[in-house]
C-alpha cells in the first residue's frame, strides 16, 4: 500500500479549518465548523482503506484487486450522522435567532455569576472613592472657610461676617451631603441591579 | 435465546416509529405503547441477565454473518446488569413523564415528539450496552446522542438553546474524536470488532497502541463528564424537563462510564494509563463536589454531584482490580438508580413550588412531607450514609484502593471520604433551607401564583409520586439485596478482567 500525502494534507486542513470555526460564538460559524471537521474526519476514514481499486461485491474483480468496501460504508454511515446534526444545528441556528435577533451563544451561568461579582466589587470601590472625595471637599471647603474667617479685620463685621460664612458654609455642606447622597443612592441602585441573585432570567 | 438480545434495540425504534406514525391523534394509546415497550424491555434484559449469568456471555450476529465481517450483539453479565438497571430506571422516568404530560394538559404538539426522541435515546443507550463492534458503539452513541439533543431544546426556549448550544457542540467534539480513533484502528488493525480488537491490539507497537487508547478515552470521557472535560455537564443539565434530565444523568454518563470499563479491561489491559485515570479521578471527585456546595440551585448541585460521583466509577476503572472493577460496576447501578430520583423529585419540587432555588424555597417539610421523604432518602443514600446502597458502594471502592496501596490509590481513598462528607454538607444545605427553614415572605403576586400552582398540582400529583416513589424503593432495595448484587458485580468483574470468555463467545474457540 503506498500513502499519498495530499488526501492526508487535506484532512489535517480540514480539521483545522473546522477547529478554529467551532471556537467561535456565532452558531452559524460553529455550524460551518462542524461541516468542514466533518468532512475532514470523513476524508481520514477514507484514507485509511488503502490504495484505490476496482468496485467490490460485483463479481467483476479478483479480490485483491478490490477497493476495500468498509471505509467507504462507514463514511455513508458518518456523513448520513453529520447531515442529522447539520439539520439540527441549522434549525437551532433559525431559532437563536428568532429569539434574540443574533445567533451568538451567550456565557454561561458560571460566566455570569463571575462577571457580576466582578461589577459589584467595582461598583462598591466607586463608592468608596466617591465617598473619600466628598469627604475630601468638604474639609477643603472648612479649611478655606477658616482661612477667610481669620482674616477679617474689626470684630463687629467679623461677627456678621462669620455669621453669614457660617450659613453660607452650612447650605453648601448640606448642598454636598445631598448630592453625595443621591450619587450613593444611584450607585447602590446600579448595584442592586447587578446584585440579580436567582440569574434565572436571561440578561 | 439469542434472538432476544436485539430486542432492547429494536423495541424501542419500533414504539418510536410508531407513535410518530399515529401521530398525536391517539394520545393515550401513546403513553400504553411506550409503557408497554419500556416494560417488556426490562422483562427481556431481566431474563438475558439470568441466562448469562448461567452460561456465559452470548452473541447475537447480525444478518447471520460471521463475526469478524459482520456486526455482532454481545450480551455479558456486565452489559445484562447495566441493561437491567437502565430498563427499570427508564419505565419509572416514561411512566413520570406520561403521567405529568396529562397533568399538565400540555400541548399535543410538543409531546408527539417528546417520546419518540425519548425511546431512540434509549435504543441507542441499549445498544450502546450490547454492542460488539466499535462502529457500531459510535452509531449507538448518535442514536442516543441525537434523541437527547432534541430532549434538551425541548420546546427551543432560550435558555434552553444556549444550554442546547453548549451540549451539542461539545457531543459533536466527542463524536469527531472517536471518529478519528476509529480511523486510526482500522488502518492499524483492519478490523473494528470488539473481540477481534482485543487480540489484535497484542501485536501493535506500544506508541500506536497508546494513540489509539488515548484518543478513545478522551471520547469516552467527554461522555462521561471526567474532569478535564466535564465543564459541559453542570451548565447544559439543569435546563432540560425534568424527565429528560433525570434519564440524562442516570443513563447517559453512564454509557461513557460504561464504554471506558470495556476499553480499559477488554481492549487495553494492564497499561499506561490507569495512573492517568486515578489522577482524573481523584480531581473529579474533587472539583465536582466543590462545585456542588457553592450551587444555591437544586437542580445545578445536582449536575455537580453527578459530576463528582462519576469519579468514584473512574476510580474503581483505575485500580484495576477485580475488587475495584466490581465496586465500579456496583457503584453505577446505584448511581443510576439515585441520581435519577433526585432529578425527578427536583422535578416535583418545581412544579409544586415553581422553583428549585434554595433561596426562594422553604417550608416544604410541613407542606409536602411526602416529597420531603422522597428527598431525603435518595440524598441520605448519595451522600452514603449506612446501610445504604450509596455506602456499599463506597465502601467496597475504598476497601479495593487500600487493598492496591501506595500513594495514590491512599489519597484517592482520602479524596473518596472528603467527597462523601461534602456531598452530605451539600444536600444537608438544600435540606435545611428548602425543607426545615420556616417558608420565605414572598411578594403578593408570587404567593398568589404560588398558591394556585399548590392547589392544582395538589389536586393532580399523586399520579406522579408513584413512579418516584418506585425509584426511592429501587434505590433501598439494592441494600437489601446487597448480597446476590455484589456477588453478581464481582462475577461481572472478574469475566471482564478475564476477558476470554468474551473472546472465545464472539471468535468462537478457534
Amino acid at each position: 500500500m503506498t500513502i499519498s500525502l495530499v488526501p492526508l494534507a487535506v484532512c489535517g486542513l480540514l480539521v483545522a479549518a473546522g477547529m478554529t470555526l467551532l471556537l467561535e460564538r456565532s452558531l452559524a460559524r460553529v455550524l460551518a465548523g462542524v461541516i468542514l471537521l466533518g468532512n475532514g474526519v470523513n476524508l481520514l476514514i477514507l484514507t485509511t482503506g488503502g490504495d484505490a481499486g476496482d468496485p467490490p461485491l460485483l463479481g467483476r474483480a479478483e479480490p485483491d484487486q478490490m477497493a476495500d468496501p468498509l471505509p467507504q460504508a462507514m463514511v455513508l454511515t458518518a456523513i448520513v450522522i453529520t447531515l442529522g446534526v447539520t439539520a439540527f444545528l441549522l434549525s437551532m441556528v433559525h431559532r437563536a435567532w428568532q429569539l434574540r435577533g443574533s445567533d451568538e451563544v451567550s456565557d454561561d451561568t458560571e460566566d455570569r455569576w463571575v462577571r457580576l461579582r466582578a461589577r459589584r466589587g467595582q461598583l462598591g470601590e466607586r463608592v468608596r472613592a466617591r465617598q473619600a472625595e466628598y469627604d475630601r471637599l468638604v474639609a477643603e471647603q472648612r479649611a478655606e472657610l477658616h482661612a477667610e474667617l481669620r482674616d477679617e479685620p474689626t470684630r463687629g463685621e467679623r461677627m456678621a461676617h462669620r455669621r453669614a460664612d457660617r450659613r453660607r458654609l452650612k447650605a453648601r455642606q448640606r448642598e454636598a451631603r445631598k448630592q453625595m447622597r443621591r450619587a450613593i443612592r444611584a450607585e447602590r441602585e446600579r448595584q442592586a441591579l447587578a446584585l440579580d441573585p436567582e440569574l434565572e432570567g436571561d440578561e | 435465546m439469542e434472538a432476544l438480545i436485539p430486542v432492547p434495540v429494536l423495541l424501542p425504534l419500533l414504539a418510536a416509529g410508531i407513535k410518530l406514525a399515529i401521530g398525536a391523534r391517539l394520545r393515550h394509546l401513546q403513553g400504553v405503547i411506550s409503557i408497554f415497550a419500556l416494560a417488556v424491555n426490562l422483562v427481556v434484559s431481566a431474563v438475558l441477565l439470568a441466562q448469562v449469568d448461567q452460561h456465559g456471555p452470548m452473541v447475537a450476529r447480525i444478518g447471520g454473518w460471521e463475526t469478524p465481517i459482520g456486526i455482532s450483539l454481545v450480551a455479558d453479565r456486565l452489559s445484562a446488569l447495566m441493561l437491567v438497571t437502565s430498563s427499570a430506571v427508564t419505565l419509572c422516568v416514561m411512566v413520570y413523564s406520561v403521567v405529568s404530560a396529562y397533568d399538565r394538559q400540555e400541548d399535543v404538539a410538543p409531546m408527539a415528539i417528546f417520546h419518540p426522541a425519548f425511546l431512540v435515546m434509549l435504543a441507542g443507550v441499549a445498544n450502546a450496552f450490547l454492542t460488539g463492534d466499535l462502529f457500531n458503539l459510535f452509531v449507538a452513541f448518535e442514536m442516543l446522542l441525537s434523541g437527547s439533543y432534541v430532549l434538551l431544546t425541548f420546546g427551543g426556549t432560550q435558555s434552553r438553546i444556549r444550554a442546547g448550544a453548549t451540549y451539542t457542540v461539545m457531543a459533536l467534539m466527542s463524536s469527531m474524536l472517536f471518529l478519528i480513533a476509529l480511523a486510526i484502528v482500522y488502518a492499524a488493525t483492519g478490523t473494528l470488532s470488539i473481540a477481534q480488537l482485543a487480540v489484535r491490539f497484542a501485536d501493535l507497537t506500544p506508541q500506536v497502541k497508546l494513540l489509539v487508547e488515548l484518543f478513545l478515552l478522551l471520547a469516552f470521557a467527554i461522555k462521561a463528564a471526567i474532569f478535564p472535560v466535564s465543564g459541559w455537564l453542570p451548565d447544559s443539565y439543569p435546563t432540560a424537563p425534568a424527565p429528560a434530565t433525570a434519564v440524562f444523568a442516570g443513563l447517559l454518563t453512564k454509557v461513557g462510564v460504561y464504554a471506558i470499563f470495556r476499553l480499559e479491561a477488554l481492549l487495553f489491559p494492564g497499561g499506561p494509563v490507569g495512573t492517568l485515570l486515578l489522577w482524573a479521578a481523584l480531581a473529579t471527585l474533587l472539583l465536582g463536589v466543590l462545585g456542588a456546595v457553592a450551587q444555591t440551585d437544586i437542580k445545578r448541585m445536582l449536575s455537580f454531584t453527578l459530576v463528582s460521583h462519576v469519579g468514584y466509577m473512574v476510580m474503581g476503572v483505575g485500580l484495576a482490580t477485580v475488587a475495584g472493577l466490581a465496586g465500579a460496576v456496583f457503584y453505577a447501578v446505584h448511581h443510576m438508580t439515585v441520581q435519577t430520583s433526585l432529578f425527578l423529585v427536583a422535578g416535583l419540587i418545581e412544579r409544586r413550588s415553581g422553583t428549585t432555588s434554595v433561596n426562594r424555597l422553604g417550608g416544604l417539610m410541613r407542606k409536602a412531607p411526602l416529597l420531603s421523604v422522597l428527598f431525603f432518602v435518595p440524598a441520605m443514600n448519595l451522600s452514603g450514609i449506612p446501610p445504604m446502597s450509596g455506602f456499599l458502594g463506597k465502601l467496597a471502592l475504598i476497601q479495593a484502593g487500600l487493598e492496591v496501596g501506595g500513594a495514590l490509590p491512599i489519597a484517592l481513598v482520602a479524596a473518596a471520604l472528603v467527597t462523601s462528607l461534602l456531598t452530605l454538607y451539600a444536600v444537608a444545605k438544600v435540606w435545611g433551607k428548602a425543607f426545615w427553614r420556616e417558608p420565605q415572605g414572598e411578594g403578593e403576586s408570587r404567593a398568589d401564583a404560588g398558591e394556585e400552582q399548590m392547589e392544582r398540582s395538589a389536586a393532580n400529583t399523586p399520579g406522579l409520586y408513584g413512579p418516584v416513589t418506585a425509584l426511592v424503593m429501587l434505590g433501598l432495595a439494592y441494600t437489601v439485596l446487597a448480597g446476590p448484587l455484589s456477588s453478581l458485580t464481582e462475577r461481572a468483574a472478574d469475566e471482564l478482567l478475564a476477558r476470554q470468555p468474551y473472546i472465545t463467545a464472539v471468535l468462537g474457540s478457534g
